[in-house]
């Protein structure tokens, strides 16, 4: 069996990366899965949380949001609306996403139909802070 | 004869407008470039998104999802792709033409015809005639990036299954290189059925949730990343529209610099003329 395989990652704006990684854990729909080489075809969607994949000792950490990963045996394909890897996140940028978010939910009750589209952007924004302070 | 002055004048406002222009031209061409690369960028992800679905229509009954299935089309709306900014040649002209086309030729084939505006040109020409726009996009989008793409995808997914329209065209200039774009009509509402390709290979996967919630959750994304393809599209037709507008525009500067150049050495030549010759006339008188 193949020591390691073929990661994609890939959003609408460019291809994050591509390469051959060991092992990678990502959040699925179903809860956090990790994926080893030779892993039975699976797909599933993603949510917003963090993808690690690890090539020998160095382990990187990702920011996703929406998206879906295929898994074959050699191969694994993430397809994300935004992915971030941890030295890229402005963190600036997502402490302002976040304080907005937080305002503008205080105005709102669970019927507005606002309300969810401020949960999503106060979750990825959080989800980028929590990523982002992995940086070491 | 018109005075030396006033040409002179002219002739500097032309070189300065000339000026802009060729920032302008030269701007175009620059973020042109990277327009094309975004274009090019972007295909990955849908052709993967393609893959996938065809993949997934495999595995489940595909008439069974709304975006999916066919309902009578009585009312339908075109959601139309233009510029917020002008100095583009004919670009928007040309979905304009098209989009009063589509509505001269179908105004008895649907109960309505509605629209909805991408950027302010769009919107400016069209309030002022008899089409009910449902919609509009007007300089919201700095950047053309995906959240662009989603949130007009997203307002024009509820639209259809909330059942206020029956189906979806989408009209925009496709870029063919910087001197071309094409004006599209393409179907967006509901999705065409993806054509299973019979060499796919059939790989059994475990999903997480079922193929059809995955298909569902994919389906509006699929309507998402179509709308973002044409929005790319469409910017960079814009510049490469922009870059010939103003590429032209700078050469007829140029040309009307250089007849009024020679009309106005004409004129200071002749006016020169006549002053020596009034000296001379004077000198003679003294004699």
């Amino acid at each position: 069996m193949a020591a390691n395989f073929l990661l994609e990652v890939v959003t609408p704006h460019r291809l994050v990366a591509s390469q051959e990684v060991d092992e990678i854990t990502a959040p699925g729909a179903e809860g956090e899965f990790g994926v080893l080489p030779g892993h039975t075809p699976f797909f599933t969607t993603l949510k917003v949380g963090e993808v690690m994949f690890r090539a020998g000792k160095e382990e990187r950490h990702m920011a996703v949001t929406w998206g879906f990963v295929e898994v074959l045996p050699d191969r694994v394909t993430i397809l994300t609306e935004a992915a971030e890897l941890a030295p890229e996140i402005d963190v600036e940028r997502a402490k302002r996403a976040k304080d907005r978010a937080e305002k503008q939910l205080k105005q709102l009750r669970h019927e507005d139909k606002e309300f969810y589209s401020s949960m999503g952007a106060l979750e990825r924004a959080m989800n980028r802070l929590t990523v982002a302070s992995r940086r070491r | 004869m018109i005075g030396l002055k006033a040409l002179r004048h002219r002739i500097a406002s032309i070189k300065s407008t000339q000026q802009i222009t060729r920032a302008m031209k030269m701007v175009a061409a620059a973020r042109l470039r990277r327009a094309q690369e975004r274009i090019i960028e972007a295909r990955p992800y849908a052709e993967k998104m393609r893959e996938v679905l065809q993949s997934l229509s495999l595995r489940t009954n595909p008439e069974a999802h709304p975006l999916l299935m066919r309902r009578e089309m009585k009312r339908v709306e075109l959601l139309a792709i233009t510029t917020d900014r002008g100095l583009c040649g004919s670009f928007n002209q040309n979905i304009f033409r098209r989009v009063e086309r589509f509505l001269t030729e179908h105004h008895k084939d649907y109960a309505e015809i509605s629209l909805t505006i991408v950027g302010r040109k769009g919107l400016e020409y069209f309030r002022r005639r008899q089409v009910p726009i449902t919609r509009d996009y007007v300089g919201r989008f700095q950047e053309t990036d995906y959240q662009a793409a989603a949130t007009i995808g997203k307002d024009v997914v509820e639209a259809y299954t909330g059942e206020t329209v029956d189906g979806v065209f989408l009209v925009y200039n496709e870029f063919r290189s910087p001197l071309v774009q094409r004006v599209m009509i393409k179907d967006l509402l509901p999705i065409e059925p993806l054509e299973v390709k019979s060499d796919y290979p059939a790989v059994e996967y475990i999903y997480e949730p079922s193929a059809e919630a995955i298909l569902s959750e994919l389906l509006p994304r699929y309507v998402e990343v179509q709308i973002y393809r044409a929005l790319l599209e469409s910017t960079a037709g814009e510049l490469g529209a922009r870059m010939t507008a103003m590429g032209s525009a700078t050469e007829n500067a140029q040309e009307m610099i250089e007849k009024l150049t020679l009309v106005y050495n004409k004129a200071r030549q002749s006016a020169i003329t006549t002053e020596m010759l009034e000296i001379v006339g004077g000198a003679e008188a003294l004699r």
